[in-house]
């Protein structure tokens, strides 16, 4: 039973790879097939030796974790040091292969008349005949000057002649049709009654990699993404390229990047220290409220004041940000009629934070209440008997023995808050979408924009074309932050000591 | 350091702990009445509006323009595929790190616990592009499928849970596997039919914690969802009621009441396992 369990895993896991081997092949993504064949020789080996048992265990989380999130942080780095984006999308074959597939007329080109005959297999067989009468046999690319009787022309004769109406109909295919002339120079269709020759603009050099301007010789080299002549003029498209450290140094050295990428490096500290903050002080104030056993309807406040964090935070977002609307909004209702005047909350860059900060500590109150409430629980009372025993006030109750043991258990705890909130793409992105706008700015960047909308920004959503490089970039700033606050937490609540416990 | 409260004393507590209250309420009670209100706009809304009508609601059921509804089913649908598909995942990888030993375990434990420090969204450009070349291959998981968008989802969430799930199944004894190995059983049938009973409430709260997850992610559903139909409800919201609140609110009320409903009734039936699975470690907001 089990042993059929095993082959029947086993033989479905390696159907799938047969499958996606033969999608890979078929689209020619040979490293990835390698890849793959690598995965498959693991998985049987897994499954067939003894000494795989345990292994076999962690293959899909495994594979998932390695595919989803290892492989992309990998590559992100590896992005970050090319130029991809708009105008650099495609590989490098591909731009070749478009700069090549580009024609242009010749001046005093000599027109073809054509009549096009179609043989039993479909095959378009066109007949040139130009000013002097020469006549010229075009087939599958191929050009073959005629005799005056040559047998081919008998052969013609078989195939059915392409009327007015069928020419008409078969434009897109004639005008796909093109015919090598010479070296550099092409047979295409110029309209319906005539084809034309045509110049290959440019042509690939392999042995130098480099394309030749056929009209004037000018050499184009491949530099940092794109085919670029001596004097520094580019081809369009680019390609993507490695450009190593350029996107790092467009970041800290080019002034109008520069400027908002610090502005939203420093707001985003100061936005993850404020939601800490707040949310933790009105959390662990009203934990203390809540914590008295002498106050009455504990459990009903409890349970009104944790909703809020019950809600998914996209939808709290989304209404508070009706909440806040400047003409129509409740909250500017409510202060036109108490105090005669209303706030531009979602236009002015100051009103923006703030209505950041007060959505977020709506958010984030009840969380910070709830881990409150457990560590003032976990004291024990007698600490606080020997404390009035020896004289001490409520505050030094307070400042001495809840605030140091509350510390112990909720500080990680603040930290990962604090991680969390600096990568908070969510509150700030249905809120605000980062702005107001930050003037002068050669990046889409906002007074409210954290580093993450920043770059998702970056990615996605600019206007003036989209930048994986860059914000890929920036991301690895992320990582770096993210990842020394996360790795110091384990370090404290000796997360790390308990893997090594553990061997 | 709590006394019996003189009458102010009571009083002033009392008063502060409502205006909390009324604070944390106030959002979620002016959106409830707007549901219910007949005019759809900013304008005119109440905290007890004048008349009630089920318009708003009717409107999420039947717009074929904004199909809200559907939305709601597809959160709900990929939650329960992705937190059905982690339990299993993350439970026989939890299996063997807390019952095996073999070479690259400590390594496949800090792995686990380094990943987190990676959190799986910062590497959304580059999940795009993968899922982007992964649909040229396959398209049935390419961008715009809710299968490449679980996958996504599936890769994400295995460190914490493997890890949490691993210190659990640590806490059950081993006696109940050895008897039933001597009996015969193999590993897998000792996992199958002792461990994955015993350790019901951490599969639970695994589950439920991440089908909320799941249903409140919004930054990778946006970048790989882009047609109406497969929106997930935190995409689509967006979208609809994107500067339209003076034309929308109405509906967009409703649709949020609907929305929030299940994650709500969710969080009340969890609350006691949440409140201690909080304090070791998961966190929002």
């Amino acid at each position: 039973m089990g042993k059929m369990i095993k082959y029947m895993i086993l033989g479905i896991l390696n159907v799938a790879f047969l499958w996606v081997a033969l999608f890979l092949l078929s689209s020619q993504a040979y490293f990835v097939f390698v890849l793959l064949l690598l995965g498959a020789l693991l998985a049987n080996l897994v499954f067939l030796a003894p000494k795989g048992y345990p292994y076999r265990y962690l293959l899909p989380a495994a594979f998932f974790m390695v595919v989803m999130v290892v492989y992309p942080i990998v590559y992100t780095v590896y992005i970050s040091v090319t130029n991809y984006g708009t105008g650099n999308i495609l590989h490098k074959e591909q731009v070749i292969a478009q700069l090549e597939d580009r024609y242009v007329l010749e001046p005093d080109a000599e027109d073809y008349a054509f009549q096009a005959y179609r043989d039993d297999r479909g095959d378009l067989w066109l007949l040139f005949t130009d000013s002097r009468g020469e006549r010229l046999l075009g087939y599958r690319g191929q050009l073959t000057s005629l005799q005056e009787q040559d047998p081919l022309l008998e052969q013609l004769a078989d195939f059915a002649e392409l009327t007015r109406v069928d020419l008409v109909r078969a434009t897109n295919e004639l005008s796909g049709q093109s015919f090598a002339y010479d070296h550099t120079h092409e047979l295409r269709m110029r309209n319906i009654n005539s084809f034309s020759v045509y110049l290959q603009q440019y042509s690939y050099d392999r042995e130098n990699d480099a394309l030749i301007e056929s009209e004037t010789g000018t050499i184009y080299t491949p530099v940092g993404g794109y085919f670029q002549d001596p004097d520094g003029t580019r081809l369009t498209p680019g390609f993507r390229a490695v450009v190593g450290i350029n996107n790092f140094r467009r970041l800290f050295g080019n002034p109008q990047i520069t400027g908002p990428f610090v502005r939203v490096f420093i707001w985003t500290i100061q936005w993850a220290l404020l939601s800490v903050a707040t949310t933790f002080v009105v959390g662990l104030f009203l934990a203390i409220l809540l914590n008295d056993p002498y106050l009455r309807l504990r459990k009903v406040y409890r349970s009104l004041l944790i909703l809020p964090y019950a809600i998914p935070a996209f939808i709290s977002a989304l209404i508070w940000r009706g909440l806040f609307n400047t003409e129509l909004g409740v909250i500017n209702q409510i202060l036109q009629a108490t105090i005669g005047s209303s706030v531009p909350w979602l236009q002015d860059p100051l009103w923006a934070k703030v209505a950041l900060v007060i959505l977020n500590l709506w958010l984030g109150f009840p969380y910070m209440m709830i881990i409150c409430l457990g560590a003032l629980q976990s004291i024990g009372a007698e600490m606080y008997e020997a404390a009035v025993v020896d004289g001490a006030s409520s505050w030094q109750q307070f400042r001495h023995i809840t605030v140091p043991l509350l510390m112990v258990s909720v500080a990680p705890l603040l930290v990962s808050s604090f991680a969390f909130n600096f990568n908070n793409f969510s509150v700030i992105y249905l809120l605000t979408r980062g702005r107001p706008p930050i003037v002068g700015a050669q990046t889409p960047a906002g007074h409210t924009d954290i580093l993450i909308s920043y770059t998702y920004r970056l990615a996605f959503e600019s206007g003036r074309g989209i930048d994986y490089g860059l914000a890929s970039s920036v991301t690895l700033v992320i990582f770096l932050i993210t990842g020394a606050i996360t790795f110091f937490n384990f370090r404290f609540t000796g997360a790390l000591e308990d893997v090594n416990k553990n061997v | 350091m709590y006394r019996k409260h003189s009458f102010f004393r009571a009083l002033w507590r009392h008063v502060t702990l409502l205006l909390f209250v009324v604070f944390a309420l106030f959002p979620i009670l002016w959106v409830i009445s707007a549901s219910f209100n007949p005019a759809n706009t900013l304008v005119g809304q109440s905290l007890v509006p004048r008349s009630i009508s089920l318009d708003n609601y009717r409107q999420v059921f039947t717009s074929e323009q904004y199909p809200i509804a559907l939305w709601i089913k597809n959160s709900i649908l990929i939650g329960l595929v992705t937190s059905a598909l982690v339990v299993v995942m993350t439970s026989l990888a939890a299996y063997a790190f807390s019952r095996f030993r073999f070479r690259g375990r400590r390594e496949g434990l800090f792995a686990s616990l380094m990943v987190q420090v990676f959190p799986q969204m910062l590497a959304a450009v580059s999940i795009y592009l993968l899922v982007l070349s992964v649909g040229k291959i396959m398209p049935a998981l390419g961008i715009n499928t809710h299968a490449g968008l679980i996958m996504v989802y599936l890769g994400g969430a295995m460190g914490v849970n493997a890890w949490l799930m691993k210190g659990y199944f640590d806490t059950i004894p081993t006696s109940l596997e050895e008897s039933a190995m001597i009996d015969g059983a193999s590993p897998f049938q000792a996992y199958y039919m002792i461990i994955l009973p015993l350790a019901r409430p951490i599969l639970a709260v695994i589950f439920l914690l991440q089908f909320i997850g799941t249903y409140s992610e919004f930054i990778l559903a946006s970048v790989l969802i882009s047609s109406s139909e497969k929106y997930t409800l935190a995409v689509g919201l967006q979208l609809f009621i994107h500067d339209q609140y003076a034309s929308r609110w109405g509906v967009f009320s409703a649709a949020s009441v609907l929305g929030a409903l299940p994650i709500v009734l969710l969080f009340m039936f969890l609350q006691k396992y949440l409140v201690s699975g909080l304090t070791s470690g998961a966190v929002k907001g």
